[in-house]
Order: C-alpha cells, then structure tokens, then sequence
C-alpha cells in the first residue's frame, strides 16, 4: 500500500508519536535498566557502565559533525552492525556512541572507528568528548539552512573543533567545557548557559522593503514583535509600511522573523558575540548565564581566526589558571572580572556594560573591586 | 559535479574533525551514480554546496524568509525552505526541512536507521541532522510534492511521526536516564515517551501564544539542559539521605579508585584529597571526615550532586526519589534569556502521572487564555507575577521557589487580606480630619 495522491485521505495514519525507544536498546541495557550502580571513564571516549547485576557496558563516545549524509549514516550502521549486534545511539551534542557488551569487543571497535577518514582526510570518529575535556560543540543550521542567521554554524564550528581536536580527546580542563553556537538571537540551540557561547549577531537595523511590506506582513504584528518598541506604522509613496527608529534598535531580528520585508544580515553588519561562564549543572553551585565578552568579531570564512583564536586565549587562560572541579564561569567569578580580561587579554569596552533591562542588576554597587 | 568551484569550503575538508563539506560531497557523489530512482533533484547535494560557497563570498545567507508547507492535518513538523537564487541553484529551490520525533533517548537499531536512509535517499537531498537542538531527527532538504510520500512512509512503514514546530509543543526530549545512568532519579525516557503519545494534539497543531518545550532531566546534572532551555523543566531528585559505601569512601582516598569516574585523567592534578575536592567543596558544608568515616547532614544537603559525581562508587542518590518542577526557561528573545524557575520542589514521578498532568494543563489554560501573540511561558510569569502562577497550580507558597525574600515593599495586597475590606466612608473620615 503506497500514498495515493487522488486520495490522500484514504487509510492515513496521523499522531502514531516516535517509536518506542524500547524498541531500540540494546539488550544489555534492557537487561539492566535502572540497576546501574556506577561508571568509569576507561580513557577518553571509553566509558564503562557496571550494574547491580554484574554486567557491564561499554561504550565508545566519537564526535560527528551533526550534518551527516545518509552515506556516512549507513557507515555508522555498518560499524553498528559488525561489532554492536546492530545497535547505535546519539548523545544530545551529536556525538555517537557505540556501545559493546565484552571488554574484549572494545579494542576492535575502536581501531576500526580509528581508521576511518573521510576523502578530504578528516577523521569520521574522532573518540573523546568526556570528562574533564571539551564535548562536541552543539550548534544551529547557520548559513546551510536558516533564514534569519548572522553567521554560519557548521564551519564555525569545524573551524574551532579542528584547533581543539586535542582537548575533545583529552581529559586536561580543570571541569567538563561546554561551547555551543547559535546563529542569531533567536538561539535555537539556547547557547545561553554555555562555558563559551558563540554567537551569531547583527549590527544593522533593518532595511525596509516599501514596496512589498504593504503586502507580505501583518504590519501590528511586526509592530508588536519589537521589544524597544521601536517601529511605527507609516505609509511611504502612498503604500502602507513601518519604519523603525534605529536609535531604539538592538538588532534582535524579532521584526524580520514577523515580516520578512524587514531584513537586516549584512556583509560587514553581520558577524560573531562571544560569552563565557554559563552552566547548567547545579553542581557546586547553581546553573548561570554566559556573559558577553567579546562584543563583534567579523565573519570571516572559511576559517574565522579571529574567533577562533579569541575563544583560544579564554580556554587555555581558563586551563591554566582554574582550581580543579572549577567550571569557567566559577573561576571568573573567584578571580573577578577585572582579572578575567586582565588575563585574557581580551579588551573590555563599553559594549560590555549592559544598558538594557535589568542593567542595573550588573553594575559594580560595592567598593570592593581590584585594581 | 558542484556548479562552481568550492575553494573556501574546500579549506574545510581539511583539519582532523569530521568535515561536514567532505560529508556534503560523498553523498554528492552517491547521488550521481545510484541506480536509486531519486524523486529529489539529483543534484541536490552539489547545488547547496554551491550555494553555501556563495554565502560564504557573500558572508550572509541564502535562504527565502519562511515557506508555509506541511502535510494535511499538521501546523507542525514541516519547515518550508526557499533558496533566494533559485535559477542559479534549481535542485534547492526548494528544500523543505522534516522533523521526525526521535525514540527517547537517540537509541537506534541499524534495522531502523537503514530504513530512514533509504526513505530519505530517495525522497529527500540524502543530508540529515543527526539530531536537532530540540532532539528530533532533522530531514533536511525535500520538495513539496514528497512531503505527503514522505510522511506516508514514515507512518506506514517505518511507524514513525514528526515532531514540533511553530507555536506548539514542541518535541519533548530526555537524558538517558536509567537507561544507562546511576543517578536517574526517575524514569526519564519512559515519562518523555508517554507525555509525547499523550499530548500528539498539542505537538502537531499549534493552538498556544509560542512555542513550549518539555524537557525531563534525571538528576541535578542537567545534562539535557531542561533547566536553561525548557517551559517546562522536570529535574530529577530524591528526599532521604544519601547512601553511603564508607569502605569505598576509604577506596577513593586511598587511591584505589579515580576520582570523578576518571574524568581529570588527562593532566596530574596530584593524589586524590577528600577534604579539599569534597568537603570544602560542598556548597552546604554539610559533609566531615573524620580519617575513617564519611559523615553527611543530609537535613543540610541541597543535592548538587558534586560529592556523588566525585566517588560515584561510594555515594549513591537516595531511595525516596521523584522530581523537582520548573517553569519558563528560554534564550533571549524578546525579554531576555531566563532560567526555569523552582514552583514544584518535589513531586513523586510514577506512572500514570495524573499529578504532572494536571499543573501541566493548568499551566496552559492559564498561559493560553493570557498569552500574548510570541510570548513565551516565562515572559508570562515575569508579567503577571510567580505568585499568580502558583495560584493557578492551586500550590501554597513556598521559600524553596525563591533566593530571597522582596525587597520592594510594593506589595499588591488583594482587599480579602484586609479585615473589613477596602470600604470605608469619606464622610466619616472627614468628622475627624478637616480638609
């Protein structure tokens, strides 16, 4: 029985959800779900699950690049198949885990995970991301397929992941370090309790299509999508449209994601924020923001230096400096912030003084400071 | 073979991650030669490699704002896409995302994920995200006259349904639980799959103010980060004490076990010392050792887990286990970004969870009646106040949900709080105070 297109609704199935994951795991984990008593991490990327009941799992953390092809999907079951009995999973930063049920069966995996390159000559499954060390970078679509970003995602991030290919495979961080990247405000990956934040922003407010705006948006809606309340209802050359007090603007976008006769990414506009010393975790101490230190850095394709290099000089300041089980943000705030850009050398100017709602919650109220 | 020349992609096939262009053009390359009779444009993966080159000449991108496409029945699922140069580039004229409700968790067997493939070589550009950021599998790249096949297939054969997107539930998503964790403090993949079967109506038509994420951690690790991205963030935890292996205790100083589960192996830190990386790291300083035993104030211990990370073999997470309720997290647009908020300290998480159900739909009728158009859950508390929140919940006001007390006296007392009301008689105050 196939999809007739004369008679769609004919036999249709609607809101059957996902499939049961129970269908899905492997059967060591079936055997042992919620009897695991504790874990160890073997070496980078190997981890060790023993239950209550004796057994153990084994799994095998390699980092993948999130956009895949189905040819590379299918390599992946492969591997799968010939040492998993046919099982595979991902993590929630798009790495993939093979898991195995024998000690024995770990050495084979991994030398054949190992040797697997892609044709331009990268790895396929680089092992690591535990611990102590730097996981996947999880990001947005960026440039490959969005249509409100200020950057691009997936070469940013191989850009930084291929100058941090060592710290994903070692264990060397003072505390786990998490990077994330959004490629505009709208921050569908929500990067904002990351230890480093990369993300897309706009320096441009929009640029008004008179013309068409009449036309393709609901213009209260636009109106209303603007935080600062910074567009008003116009008519230019008899048609209706909106302009836009750009004092006012902050370039968040909303307007453009309402209306797209309003659009604002732009050559030299256009281009990366980052922000440290988010966590989610309430270990130690409770989950934080990420805060913005470095204001704009240009997009710069195909490698992004300066970005690259900015994001550098805060994790290896932040390695040698911090206390151990101390996460980024932890130890800016121990050292204070005056030290935190002392050390990096990062610049700190005005952009970095929060001037919109609830600025004041950010403003030194103290004498006690560092000179 | 890709329309123009790719050199600045090119430049990132090279470098030891995975490489997403390298990817990109091994599928490329499938896709000429397959005998496959392919239902997408064929070039499909060689046109946006040519596409992205161009964005990255241009430094902006190259995709139309919006695209309402769907299947019949769905406000949800379907993410239309319209490359803005569609003469130059005519196989991602249109390149429709799907997002397909992933199984809890990311557990496949190869049988499944094969067949996926095969759907999406034929009907699809063959690229994937493997996963999105709320969890679903990502399709990325179909025209419009394949959505209906598409989702034929996936429903008929593979058993399969989309998730969430635009003002609706969004694709609920968990950690792994206790499918492969110690700490689980509730069955995470099992409430995930069950709220998913259970609200399909809100997943797939939109009927809210915005968007609303369900997101079920297994303890206060977070590690699918519920607390910084969710509406609905349901933490795991327990109430009783934790447990306590003291000879495994003595292990972990005496160097027989690795602290953290081995996680600092990569640098020497020096021999493991309980008092500096565990007592005086407890944020409570509920915890002494006295040489030979661990002690813990458990009245004392706010469960942050840092001391049961650290001697995973020797601390355990209690027994009296259930979950911590929070609302209104989200990222930053429009009125900043905002963590969940604490309004259900604890609550047992068993099935059929009648009790999650009930302040789940509570908090919807309250947010979907006083919602503004885009307003998130959050926004929402934030303008009509916590307390306003509880009440609906019909929960009583707690210290737990706070870090401190107002410090504006500005208190909007309700005329039921006064004795007597707010009525009172001008003409029998002025017979005391003149004008």
């Amino acid at each position: 029985m196939a999809y007739n297109p004369s008679d769609p609704m004919k036999d249709r199935i609607t809101d059957i959800g996902p499939r049961n994951y129970e269908d899905f795991l492997p059967p060591v984990i079936k055997r042992n779900f919620g009897r695991w008593l504790y874990h160890d991490i073997l070496e980078p990327g190997v981890l060790v699950h023993v239950s209550e009941t004796g057994e153990k799992v084994y799994t095998v953390r390699v980092g993948g690049a999130r956009l895949m092809g189905v040819q590379h999907i299918r390599e992946i079951c492969d591997i799968a198949d010939k040492h998993c009995d046919g099982h595979v999973r991902w993590t929630t930063r798009n790495n993939i885990e093979f898991m195995v049920d024998a000690e024995a069966k770990l050495k084979p995996l991994m030398e054949d995970l190992e040797k697997r390159k892609f044709a331009g000559g990268s790895h396929k499954f680089p092992r690591g991301g535990t611990g102590a060390g730097l996981t996947n970078i999880v990001h947005t679509q960026g440039w490959i397929h969005c249509h409100t970003p200020a950057t691009d995602a997936s070469g940013v991030v191989k850009a930084v992941m291929d100058e941090l290919y060592d710290d994903f495979q070692k264990m060397r961080f003072p505390a786990q370090v998490r990077i994330s990247l959004a490629c505009c405000l709208n921050m569908c990956g929500a990067v904002h309790c990351s230890d480093i934040a990369i993300l897309g922003i706009h320096r441009m407010p929009p640029m008004i299509d008179h013309e068409n705006l009449g036309n393709m948006c609901e213009i209260p809606l636009a109106i209303a999508a603007c935080p600062t309340g910074a567009i008003k209802p116009t008519t230019v050359d008899g048609k209706k449209s909106v302009e836009v007090k750009n004092e006012r603007c902050m370039f968040c976008g909303n307007c453009y994601t309402m209306c797209p006769c309003m659009p604002l990414a732009d050559e030299v506009g256009s281009g990366i924020a980052l922000l440290v010393g988010g966590k989610l975790s309430n270990r130690i101490s409770p989950p934080m923001f990420s805060k913005v230190v470095v204001p704009f850095l240009p997009n710069e394709p195909p490698r992004w230096p300066q970005t690259v290099e900015a994001i550098k000089k805060i994790l290896y300041t932040y390695m040698e400096d911090a206390k151990k089980y101390e996460r980024l943000g932890n130890w800016a705030q121990r050292i204070g912030w005056e030290r935190f850009f002392e050390k990096t050398g990062l610049p700190f100017t005005e952009h970095l003084i929060d001037d919109y709602r609830f600025a004041y919650t950010t403003w030194r109220t103290s004498t006690q400071f560092k000179f | 073979m890709a329309k123009r020349k790719t050199p600045m992609l090119d430049e990132l096939e090279k470098g030891r991650w995975p490489s997403f262009v390298s990817d990109m053009k091994q599928e490329a390359a499938a896709r000429e030669k397959t005998k496959v009779d392919l239902q997408t444009p064929r070039e499909a993966c060689d046109d946006l490699l040519s596409l992205m080159e161009l964005s990255y000449e241009d430094k902006v991108g190259h995709w139309k704002h919006g695209g309402i496409v769907g299947v019949f029945g769905y406000g949800g699922g379907v993410i239309g896409r319209y490359c803005d140069q569609p003469e130059q580039f005519p196989a991602v004229r249109d390149f429709h995302t799907m997002r397909v409700n992933q199984p809890s968790s990311y557990f496949y067997t190869t049988e499944h994920l094969r067949k996926i493939c095969d759907l999406w070589e034929r009907r699809g550009s063959g690229l994937t995200n493997m996963h999105g950021s709320t969890g679903d599998m990502i399709l990325l790249g179909t025209t419009t006259p394949q959505l209906e096949e598409i989702f034929w297939e996936l429903t008929h054969d593979l058993k399969q349904d989309l998730g969430g997107s635009g003002s609706n539930l969004r694709t609920p998503n968990c950690c792994i639980g206790k499918a492969r964790c110690e700490f689980a403090c509730y069955d995470t993949q099992h409430l995930c799959h069950s709220f998913t079967m259970e609200y399909q109506d809100e997943l797939h038509r939109p009927a809210f103010p915005y968007k609303f994420k369900f997101k079920f951690d297994g303890c206060p690790n977070g590690c699918v980060a519920s607390i910084a991205r969710a509406d609905m963030s349901v933490i795991g935890t327990w109430r009783d004490d934790i447990r306590i292996d003291q000879e495994a205790v003595r292990a972990y100083v005496g160097g027989d076990f690795k602290p953290n589960a081995g996680a600092h192996a990569g640098r020497n830190w020096g021999p493991f010392d309980i008092e500096k990386e565990v007592i005086h790291l407890c944020p409570t300083h509920c915890m002494a050792w006295d040489g030979k035993n661990l002690k813990i104030n458990n009245k004392e211990c706010i469960r942050c887990m840092h001391c049961i990370n650290t001697m995973p073999r020797a601390l355990r997470i209690g027994e009296d286990t259930g979950a911590s309720i929070l609302f209104g997290a989200k990222a930053p647009i429009l009125e900043g970004a905002q963590l969940s908020t604490l309004v259900v300290p604890f609550m047992k998480i068993e099935e059929p969870y009648d009790e999650l159900k009930e302040l789940i739909e509570n908090v919807w009728d309250w947010w979907s009646e006083g919602g503004k158009n885009r307003e998130r859950l959050g926004e929402m508390m934030q303008r009509e106040g916590l307390g306003k929140l509880m009440e609906v919940c019909g929960l009583k006001a707690d210290p737990r949900s706070i870090k401190e007390p107002r410090s504006n006296p500005y208190i909007f007392w309700k005329e039921e709080d006064v004795a007597g009301g707010w009525e009172r008689d001008i003409k029998e105050y002025r017979k005391k105070h003149q004008k």
